[in-house]
């Protein structure tokens, strides 16, 4: 009997112990982008030397640093858009549809996921350049493309599987074309999906270095900033605009699920 | 409510897939108003055919009309088709009663929430117009289908096993309810199911399929009174078939002559009336009696089949279903009604009686065995 109680005492508390400090080891670099981000720095923010609102106040202080950071806001825009729209079209000619080569075609799909993105990289550099494509903003941006698609094409995939195809025979039944059928009832249920898709191509676009260091010539990103100043002292205005992208994060989160909730009371409430 | 349906015909219609043939030359006149059922084996090709109704699939030959329309190469939306699906397919994105004005919305009919708010009262689930799918019980999204289906008034609906996945009771009160609606909105209905109770108690007309072809088609005592193969003879319902040769004919009677016996058997009742034949009788028209003493109700115009011996007894209360030997013939099922409490034991040495007018006789090729469902 004291053996039993003894070994419920222990599940009691490892759960939440364990659970408590994989979050701390989450979080604890975002934890010190934060507190850095109101730290009164001199020429590098590694040590702290006192509270200020100052770099929350002139975030663009640090010539080159807004720009960057609306320079990654914007080819991550465009590429998630565009490796969206397209990858949702793959996906579903992926995954619907039975053709020649379709095995080949899927493998070809994972690839980028699977090279080096130094190769990938490099490659892209000699192809853009034996083109004789000028480096910049749009060899970055189609160098995101590329990669996000894979991403994309892998999350809605998943998602178009867990559809019963009968949805859409009900639909044509109920007098929907093809397209209406599409938008009435396959898209709305592919949303989750393909807000999933976005997001992360979002993430990984905004996030990466290597590609756009290789394919952007004098065109800079975020990531490439932060390179660059590091060898000098990463401003602290730096952890303003990552905090500030994690806050709007968090908040968009937060939103939905406020949002969420409120509807499911709204529909109890009209049942 | 103005009557909607139209007649269905089906011409010649073959559906192949690669190699396989799924429906076989299969031609078919359904009239406007009728409760129709395809029963058949899972495979037989019944739902094809549906869904070539449907358009959701097209024949690789033959045509298909509504009314006098030839809708053949028309797609699933333009055909004034609706189905309920086995699954249901109901939107899961949808409310219950944005699901049963989907079609009408498409159609741009401009009462359409109202429409479809009466649909919901038909079915009775007004009450749970605002739910989702998910929420609602099987019962109650098979009736949702219903509504779905029903609320566009179309020339033809079609049921796609749709009592399936209900339990028993609940499917015995939608087979009833069905009914009803269907008497109630004058669509012509096509039922497709394996289970032929279902199909006797609920349709009009039956067509019994396998292997992609139509066995037989007509009303369901007809069927079962005097099936035409030993299909029919043994997936609806339960058969006794046994080989016979044709040893005399007068015209309207040919005399059977089978394993040392005789019997009669109608000519009007035969598929074949000549040389060896396949002679049928359905279990509860043939009366066992102890050897030697003949039911009270036998006279002129019944046949003895003597030196069966009770192999088993099957006790189900109304009736007791006995399998009875018969030297040269192999084994006969008899149901008897338990109209007294003393029955036969295993054993016991029995001859067997029946009406000569009951036998039915069907081609001497049959295969005695077709349309057995494997347990």
């Amino acid at each position: 009997m004291k053996q039993l109680a003894h070994r419920i005492d222990i599940s009691r508390w490892f759960v939440p112990v364990v659970a408590g400090l994989s979050f701390f080891y989450l979080l604890v670099p975002i934890v010190y982008i934060l507190i850095y981000s109101f730290n009164d720095s001199g020429r590098t923010n590694l040590t702290w030397r006192g509270f200020t609102l100052s770099n929350w106040q002139n975030p663009c202080r640090p010539a080159g640093l807004c720009d960057a950071f609306i320079n990654s806001l914007q080819v991550a825009l465009i590429a998630t858009v565009v490796a969206t729209v397209l990858g949702t079209m793959i996906a579903f000619g992926l995954e619907r549809f039975r053709f020649k080569f379709a095995g080949s075609a899927n493998l070809l799909v994972f690839l980028p996921l699977t090279a080096p993105e130094v190769v990938l990289g490099a490659s892209l550099l000699s192809q853009f350049l034996n083109l004789g494509v000028q480096l910049g903003m749009t060899t970055t941006v189609l160098s995101h493309i590329m990669f996000c698609i894979s991403f994309v094409v892998v999350t809605i995939r998943a998602r178009i599987a867990t559809l019963d195809p009968k949805l859409e025979e009900a639909a044509a039944d109920l007098y929907a074309s093809a397209s209406t059928a599409f938008w009435k009832v396959t898209f709305p249920l592919l949303i989750p999906g393909i807000a999933a898709a976005a997001l992360l191509s979002f993430a990984i676009s905004f996030d990466d270095f290597i590609v756009a260091n290789f394919n952007s010539g004098s065109y800079t990103t975020l990531p490439q900033f932060m390179y660059v100043a590091a060898r000098r002292g990463i401003p602290a205005e730096a952890n303003v605009i990552g905090s500030f992208m994690f806050l709007l994060a968090v908040s968009l989160v937060v939103a939905v699920q406020v949002w969420r909730y409120w509807r499911r009371r709204s529909l109890e409430r009209a049942v | 409510m103005a009557a909607s349906g139209k007649d269905l015909v089906l011409e010649g219609i073959t559906k192949r897939f690669g190699d396989y043939t799924a429906v076989d030359d299969l031609s078919l006149h359904v009239p406007a108003g009728r409760f129709f059922a395809l029963l058949g084996p899972s495979g037989c090709g019944k739902s094809t055919t549906l869904r070539m109704i449907a358009g959701l699939e097209h024949p690789t030959s033959g045509r298909v009309y509504i009314g006098d329309e030839d809708v053949t190469a028309t797609k699933a939306h333009q055909r004034e088709v609706n189905t309920v699906f086995q699954s249901y397919a109901l939107f899961p994105h949808l409310s219950i009663l944005e699901n049963v004005a989907f079609g009408l919305k498409r159609k741009k009919v401009p009462d359409a929430v109202e429409q479809a708010k009466a649909a919901l009262e038909l079915v009775e689930l007004a009450h749970l117009a605002q739910r989702k799918p998910a929420q609602l019980s099987g019962g109650q999204q098979q009736r949702v289908a219903l509504a779905r289906a029903v609320v566009n008034r179309p020339h033809v609906l079609l049921l796609d096993e749709p009592l399936g996945a209900l339990d028993m009771k609940l499917r015995r009160q939608m087979q009833t309810e069905l009914k009803t609606i269907q008497d109630e909105v004058g669509v012509t209905f096509i039922h497709v199911t394996h289970d032929q109770e279902e199909a006797m108690t609920m349709a009009d007309t039956v067509a019994v399929m396998n292997a992609g072809r139509i066995e037989q088609i007509g009303p369901p005592d007809e069927l079962y009174d005097l099936p035409a193969t030993a299909f029919v003879a043994n997936f609806l319902g339960k058969s006794n078939l046994f080989e016979a040769t044709v040893t005399e004919s007068n015209g309207d009677w040919l005399s059977l002559s089978f394993a040392g016996t005789t019997t009669g058997l109608a000519a009007s009742r035969a598929v074949q009336t000549t040389g060896t034949i396949v002679a049928g009788i359905r279990p509860e028209k043939i009366i066992a009696a102890p050897a030697g003493q003949p039911p009270a109700s036998a006279g002129s115009g019944w046949a003895k089949v003597p030196g069966g011996r009770v192999t088993s007894v099957s006790y189900t209360g109304v009736s007791t279903e006995y399998e009875i030997a018969v030297q040269g013939l192999g084994e006969f099922t008899v149901f008897a009604q338990n109209l007294h409490s003393t029955g036969f034991t295993e054993g016991d040495q029995v001859d067997l009686w029946w009406e000569e007018s009951n036998l039915f006789g069907l081609a001497g090729d049959a295969d005695t065995e077709a349309g057995i469902e494997e347990v």
